[in-house]
């Protein structure tokens, strides 16, 4: 099975978030990035899969952020091939436009599957994952927590999450689009050592891909920081403290039995 | 028909209608008047009859029964809400954040080449657009958002709005599929339920909840330790439970558990919408977490910004002393 997976950057929420100039987008330049964390689950399936069924594994990724590091660990991880999709510095395209990008480089691939991740935090005028299935005319389906190989050539079975630990599952004729939301296994761990190697070993496929401009259908006025209505009163002090103080509001509303 | 109606996709998860689906009832009402239109609510399913009654605050109701809307796969979803949507041209269609609406939004939209905007937290009218309030950034950031394009789809995420209570009399129409409902290349096969056994998180009176900031799988034993000394049961963020600290069934959330305790004790848990979707009505939410922008704050009672793995020790010793 010959798996595309897309790897994506986005800001690192343990930093905060600034607003730029303008005041309707992210200033991006102060952003610190990391991998989107359903893309890692993705490319985590997607070597899951070519353990239990053999084929091959390539990540695709626009170039932005910090996106080197990422693909030189999923290199590391065990992925075959690398492409990296040049993009004007500083252009952040909404998921239809990325879409578009990312089904023009995938022309060229072999592709049973395309995995992506099933969301990104910052997205809001559109869905990567269905967007490109769309532009590349594939069958799609989201929310998918674990993927098998199916009993039938040419098939999967994936796993639909519903509330209350509820899971449908699926069987899904390839080729197609999974949105993956997690993978049959947390991300696997790599050494530095085994990612250091493969910045000696690796080489990135970038090819020139141009894409018919796919303006946003929706126009920000701008961001703002949530406003909240309430606001946890804060507990200060050392841990001891706030333990203490913990305890004393949890005698006080008796629910220390 | 008009341009100024809203179409609500009423959310049916095995064979039950969704609360959400009143909350988007409540959505639409409000951009429907505005504009003089009415709030239809559009039912896919394989018989919707029995949720006639529950979406009375619908002006006019529009059933799609079918067998092949019986169990969730996209394509017949999509073929069936793309023929109603295309029919009734409203200036907005609202979808639920949920599991079916993640597909159903997108897909639709690009079928429908009209806008998405995602993470809606408010929606009005503005003369002929819409304008949308939308959070994303895990909670973190807000936009406000101007759709100008008809049919706008509107995904509104659970909580967002109070259920819907007017009751009317809503006009029920049942429509047939011009052709079959294509069964698609990805098809329903079977309903996994949680396996029996583990602790039901929803019968819990008090719960320790573990987030990302919990760090390691070994940190849930001090988790464990409190629960235990509270007389309640460890629960989990979507992080957690993706890293394989604990169980799915242990999950809160959108996609996992919606818990009312009477403690909600939430440890490294930074307050995606998802997860505050599924605790917020706890009676008494103590959060610690080290950023002091962390959304749990907001929805927390009472709150420390330290770090709680630093804390859960001294936490551990303080109940067992206040307790005797």
């Amino acid at each position: 099975m010959n798996i595309m997976v897309v790897v994506r950057q986005v800001p690192d929420l343990i930093e905060s978030l600034e607003i730029d100039a303008s005041g309707s987008s992210l200033d991006w330049d102060a952003a610190s990035f990391i991998i989107n964390e359903c893309d890692d689950h993705a490319l985590e399936q997607a070597l899951l899969l070519k353990e239990a069924a053999g084929g091959t594994v390539t990540v695709v990724a626009l170039d932005q952020g910090d996106v080197d590091n990422t693909l030189y660990t999923a290199a590391a991880k065990g992925a075959d091939r690398i492409v990296k999709i040049p993009v004007d510095d500083g252009w952040h395209p909404s998921p239809r436009a990325a879409a578009a990008l990312y089904a023009e480089a995938a022309k060229d691939l072999a592709k049973d599957l395309v995995l992506v991740g099933v969301q990104a935090h910052d997205e809001l005028d559109g869905v990567l994952a269905p967007a490109l299935a769309a532009a590349l005319a594939l069958p799609y389906v989201g929310v998918i927590r674990g993927v098998q190989a199916g009993s039938e050539p040419g098939s999967v079975v994936a796993c639909k999450e519903f509330p209350g630990a509820v899971m449908a599952r699926l069987d899904v004729r390839l080729p197609a689009v999974l949105g993956i939301l997690g993978a049959d296994q947390p991300p696997r761990y790599v050494p530095v050592s085994r990612i250091r190697a493969a910045m000696k070993e690796s080489r990135f496929e970038e090819p020139a891909v141009a894409a018919a401009p796919a303006a946003s259908l929706v126009s920000v006025h701008k961001l703002y920081p949530p406003v909240s209505g309430t606001r946890a009163e804060m507990l200060v002090g050392s841990e001891s403290d706030i333990a203490g103080r913990i305890a004393a509001i949890l005698a006080e509303k008796g629910l220390l039995k | 028909m008009s341009a100024h109606d809203v179409l609500v996709v009423a959310e049916v998860q095995r064979q039950a209608l969704a609360d959400i689906t009143l909350e988007l009832l409540a959505a639409a009402r409000g951009v429907a008047e505005a504009g003089g239109g009415q709030v239809i609510c559009l039912v896919l399913s394989a018989d919707g009859t029995p949720f006639v009654p529950a979406l009375a605050p619908a002006d006019r109701i529009v059933l799609v029964n079918d067998p092949q809307l019986a169990d969730y796969a996209p394509d017949p979803f999509v073929a069936a809400a793309f023929e109603v949507v295309a029919a009734e041209q409203p200036r907005a269609v609202l979808v639920a954040g949920t599991s079916v609406g993640w597909d159903l939004a997108p897909l639709l939209a690009s079928r429908l080449q009209a806008p998405l905007v995602t993470g809606c937290k408010s929606v009005t009218a503005d003369g002929p657009g819409l304008v949308v309030d939308v959070s994303f950034c895990g909670g973190k950031m807000m936009a406000e958002v101007a759709v100008g394009q008809s049919p706008a789809v509107l995904m509104i995420m659970p909580g967002s709005y109070r259920a819907a209570t007017a009751a009317g009399a809503a006009r029920v129409e049942t429509r047939e599929p011009a052709s079959p409902l294509p069964a698609g290349a990805v098809r329903f096969r079977e309903w996994v339920l949680p396996e029996a056994g583990d602790v039901d998180i929803t019968q819990q009176d008090v719960l320790v909840a573990v987030g990302r900031g919990i760090q390691q799988k070994d940190n849930v034993e001090l988790a464990e330790q409190l629960a235990q000394a509270l007389g309640g049961a460890v629960c989990a963020s979507r992080p957690a439970v993706d890293q394989g600290w604990l169980p799915a069934t242990r999950q809160v959330g959108k996609s996992g558990m919606t818990v009312r305790p009477k403690l909600y004790l939430a440890l490294g848990v930074s307050g995606a919408p998802e997860h505050l979707e599924g605790m917020d009505g706890s009676e008494l939410i103590i959060a610690v977490n080290t950023d002091p922008k962390a959304p749990i704050f907001d929805a927390a009672h009472y709150g420390a910004e330290v770090d709680a793995l630093d804390l859960l020790p001294a936490l551990v010793e303080a109940v067992g002393a206040k307790k005797g």
